[in-house]
């Protein structure tokens, strides 16, 4: 079952994921830093090691277009992108939930701009998260893979076929040689089923898909592709039990580190969290009560499994690695407040906002959030810091 | 607040995907946007089919090699003048629809 693991680029461990699942369409365009990872699958695709059509379009947004396409003629689909090369494919992002097209994207996060910046922040899924896609994010280069093999078998599953985006660090991640244990293609077969669309083009069946929805039927489309969102939760659960069944590795929507006792909890999402956690290790050293929780699904938000995991927490430090402008706090701490607003008793909630266009996220940074969240409130001062911003 | 009645479907009576039998904008007739009409002069035409191509609509229908005329269908025609505009002979001219 757990095989050997080899040293491989993060970005080289996406692109044999997608081998291992048996891609039949792969549309890309190139960007910093998603580029590795196309570029080693057009590789694979050239030298036959994946039986595969490779289609290198002219943008992004024609990049989300065939996707859309290809899934709905019933072939298992992927894509990546990046920042600029996201927010170019925003039109078709909105459109292939509603359309239940289960195409399976990486996106390899990096900040928007301007200025511009190639290097890592949240900037470009926040600004898409609500398009109506199964979001997940990575922490290391091993879920990275196997997040990209569970993402086709959460996708393409009838009571889902929705796309799905796993989030992967930029550089971070992405351009790391990570130790990672590659599954044997038999073993991803076991795994993951072969695809059997929901909505299919087929010319023995045809149907026309991609239709005008008037004023009587808009409302009912959206709140049909929410349902279905909403209702994809247990099936990334299932999805997730069923992949520690046949590979050994554990996952959670929601993970927590040392959270039984902790009076404060940090809130973290991809990779900084394994920063955040070592960063909790010293402070528990110092006697420090405080823990980790890092949300893994991201959309549908595991709102249950949230709460449950925050419950002991006085104090809740939520990070975000994207700056949402005209208002006070990022989008994750906008959803944690609006989630637990209706609750009787909440914690202290603050949000920091750090790591912004690549900037460093050290140990240091989580012992000072830790120090601010413990504080006791201050009328007049927000509780909300742009951290280590030079004024 | 919309009445039920606004709606054309319930949610879970909705298609997976919104999806539609094919050809179903043939229900969906277009010709009642029409302010202006094409009115073909066939003494001029050349039957080059420029009208049959540029039409963004697809109403002009080929009547043949003996007739050798196009001819627009008015059930879908939304009188946006392409064909006026593209004809070579200029034997296409809008004129206003009289309802
Ligand atoms: S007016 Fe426009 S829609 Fe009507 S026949 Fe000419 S090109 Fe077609
Ligand atoms: S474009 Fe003008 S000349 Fe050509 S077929 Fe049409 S009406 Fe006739």
């Amino acid at each position: 079952m757990a095989g050997k693991p080899i040293g491989l680029e993060v970005s080289l461990a996406v692109a044999e994921a997608v081998r291992l699942c048996d891609a039949d369409v792969v549309a890309a365009y190139p960007i910093t830093p998603q580029t590795h990872i196309v570029e080693h699958l057009s590789e694979l695709v050239a030298d036959g090691k994946l039986d595969a059509a490779y289609i290198p379009v002219e943008s992004e947004q024609s990049a989300m277009s065939s996707c859309i396409g290809s899934a709905a003629a019933g072939a298992r689909t992927f894509t990546a992108t990046s920042s600029q090369g996201l927010a170019l494919m925003n039109e078709m992002l909105y459109i292939a939930p509603v359309l239940r097209t289960p195409v399976v994207m990486a996106i390899v996060n990096r900040a928007l701009s301007a200025p511009i910046n190639i290097w890592n922040d949240h900037s470009d899924i926040m600004s898409v998260r609500d398009a109506g896609w199964v979001a997940v994010f990575a922490e290391n280069g091993q879920e990275s893979l196997d997040l990209t093999v569970m993402a086709f078998r959460i996708a393409e599953d009838p009571r889902v076929s929705l796309p799905v985006s796993v989030n992967i660090d930029g550089f971070t991640l992405s351009h790391f040689i990570e130790p990672v244990v590659l599954p044997e293609p038999g073993e991803v077969a076991g795994y993951l089923p072969p695809f059997r669309p929901l909505v299919k083009l087929d010319i023995a069946k045809p149907v026309s898909i991609g239709l005008l929805g008037t004023p009587e039927s808009y409302t009912e489309a959206r709140k049909a592709t929410d349902d279905v969102l909403l209702a994809s939760k247990a099936v990334v659960s299932e999805a997730f039990a069923d992949f520690r069944k046949h590979f050994g590795r554990e996952y959670n929507l929601v993970e927590t580190y040392l959270t039984e006792d902790a009076e404060t909890i940090l809130v973290t999402m991809g990779s900084i969290s394994e920063t955040a956690m070592t960063a909790v290790d010293e402070m528990r050293a110092e006697g420090v009560k405080v823990g980790v929780v890092r949300i893994r699904l991201w959309r549908p938000f595991p709102v249950e499994e949230f709460k449950a995991a925050i419950r002991p927490a006085k104090n809740l430090a939520v990070i975000d690695r994207h700056m949402v402008l005209g208002v006070p706090d990022g989008p994750v701490a906008l959803e944690v407040k609006s989630l637990l607003y209706a609750d009787p008793v909440r914690p202290a909630i603050s949000n920091y906002v750090l790591g912004l266009g690549g900037r460093d996220v050290t140990r240091d940074d989580f012992k000072h959030i830790t120090k601010r969240a413990q504080e006791p409130e201050a009328p007049g001062r927000p509780r909300f810091e742009l951290v280590g911003v030079w004024e | 607040m919309a009445k039920e009645i606004d709606a054309l479907m319930k949610v879970r009576d909705l298609p997976a995907g919104f999806t539609a039998e094919p050809g179903s904008t043939l229900a969906f007739k277009t010709g009642d946007w029409r302010s202006m009409r094409p009115k073909l002069d066939r003494e001029k035409c050349i039957y080059c089919g420029f009208c049959y191509i540029y039409c963004p609509d697809g109403v002009y229908q080929d009547m043949g090699k003996d007739e050798k005329w196009y001819k627009p269908d008015f059930d879908y025609c939304k009188g946006c003048g392409v064909c006026a505009h593209e004809c070579p002979k200029d034997c296409i001219e809008m004129v206003l629809e009289e309802v």
